[in-house]
């Protein structure tokens, strides 16, 4: 019996990006990772990084601030 | 062995190079493809270097710093992209096979020149597509004012396109102060990295062809490359071991300091240029009006510079390079088919000068 957590998923264009985004949360310590993209979400890249979606505005921080390109946001039920 | 032949590729490499590359090798995974621990830590990595290469060449923008095998496979990308046979190039006569032979196989025509701002402003034409310059000289050392030309191009909505297999590690490259479109770098000289790794730092504003198509681990069922840089010209797996060692090299040389490693080749130019100036008989081929990194070509008169380099590497095992350098329009300056070539590097002393002038001063002629 499992439960379900909302997410914020980020979804990326390319490599490149997606390891930007990893890198600069692991630096900042932002909960979350890298993970395969799901099947169901359209992207370039097979990588996205995915956090709680409690962290949503730490999320977009961190991509305001570092001015990290990414495709898509999405919330999710995990 | 005494190892005097650091422009075609330095022998020393740091031991924080070789034990970050043999190290990358027990846990090596493949960037981008996939997202298994092993691919998500070789691309961090690659991602890193991306960043601290940006850094190093003061450029902005770590998605266009692209790797390649070297800086022949960058300027062959780059030459055979942006440049057609209706277009004209400027060029120096110091620059090297890998510019020319692509150039000449584009069918552009091009005008050589020194390298100064009064020649080349002369060359301009109104199909000038771009100019193209070796940073540093293989064969004579010296150094040219990119912040000139860069400007001079800006001015002139002209390419300016840099070639800085030999300066890179030895003198700072400033990309943005010195409005340079394009630089192509290698990791095996100066920047004391391995063999088979260089790269292209491309401005946001210029669209480069691949020269290789294939898997980028992104928009996979697309029929071309995709358009997203860097992926955009890195098809197939890269080479990650040597993005490990451009990585450590990069390190190593910030520690020691640019402007350390610059003294200390002059230094030791300085010292051998004058023994030679002691020398009867000797031709030395540089440019006094500018300044040089470690690099001394020169020949005894009359002497085959190959017999020299056999005889210094069989009876002293002092490793030098003869020939043409893979630099014709050079060459053909000083009017020589070959010359002589010593070129330091950041670990030579002078110590080895004096064992290299002992062997001189023996040398039949």
């Amino acid at each position: 019996m499992g439960f379900t957590e909302k997410k914020i998923l980020v979804s990326f264009e390319s490599t490149t990006d997606a390891l930007a985004m990893e890198k600069y949360c692991k630096e900042n310590n932002v909960q979350g990772r890298s993970i395969p993209l799901p099947k169901d979400i359209s992207s370039g890249c097979g990588i996205c990084w995915i956090s709680p979606l409690k962290l949503k505005n730490t999320i977009y921080k961190i991509i305001n601030d570092n001015k990290l390109n990414f495709e898509e946001i999405y919330e999710l039920d995990v | 062995m005494i190892y005097f032949d650091n422009s075609a590729t330095t022998m020393f490499k740091p031991d924080s190079v070789i034990d970050r590359v043999t190290d990358y090798l027990k846990h090596s995974g493949n960037p981008g493809r996939g997202v298994n621990a092993a691919s998500l830590y070789s691309g961090s990595i690659v991602y890193d270097t991306r960043v601290k290469v940006a850094e190093f060449f003061h450029f902005n923008d770590p998605s266009r710093v692209i790797f390649t095998s070297g800086v022949t496979e960058s300027l062959n990308t780059v030459i055979n992209s942006v440049v057609s046979s209706n277009d004209h190039v400027v060029i120096s006569y110091l620059e090297h096979n890998s510019v020319l032979r692509p150039l000449y196989h584009s069918g552009c025509s091009i005008s050589v020149t020194d390298g100064s701002i009064k020649e080349i402003s002369k060359k301009i034409q109104k199909n000038t597509k771009c100019v193209i310059i070796n940073h540093c000289s293989n064969v004579t050392g010296e150094i040219q004012d990119l912040k000139a030309i860069g400007n001079f191009c800006k001015d002139k909505s002209i390419l300016f396109i840099v070639d800085c297999a030999q300066s890179a590690g030895i003198v700072d490259i400033d990309v943005v102060e010195n409005n340079i479109d394009i630089l192509a770098f290698t990791g095996h000289k100066a920047m004391l990295g391995m063999q088979g790794i260089g790269g292209i730092l491309v401005n946001s504003h210029i669209k480069i062809e691949p020269l290789k198509r294939g898997g980028t681990g992104i928009h996979s069922f697309d029929k071309d490359m995709p358009e997203k840089y860097p992926e955009h010209l890195e098809a197939g797996t890269l080479n990650v071991p040597g993005i490990v060692s451009i990585n450590a090299g990069i390190d190593y040389i910030n520690d020691y300091g640019v402007e350390n490693i610059y003294s200390h080749e002059l230094s030791l130019r300085n010292y051998l240029l004058s023994y030679l100036a002691t020398r009867k008989n000797v031709s030395v081929y540089k440019n006094d009006n500018k300044s040089a990194i470690g690099v001394v070509s020169f020949n005894f008169n009359d002497v085959d510079s190959a017999k020299l380099s056999d005889y210094l590497s069989t009876q002293h095992n002092i490793a030098i390079r003869s020939g043409a350098h893979c630099a014709p329009l050079a060459l053909k300056h000083y009017n020589i088919e070959s010359c002589a070539r010593i070129s330091f590097g950041i670990n030579n002393t002078k110590k080895e000068i004096d064992i290299l002038i002992s062997a001189l001063d023996q040398f039949v002629f």
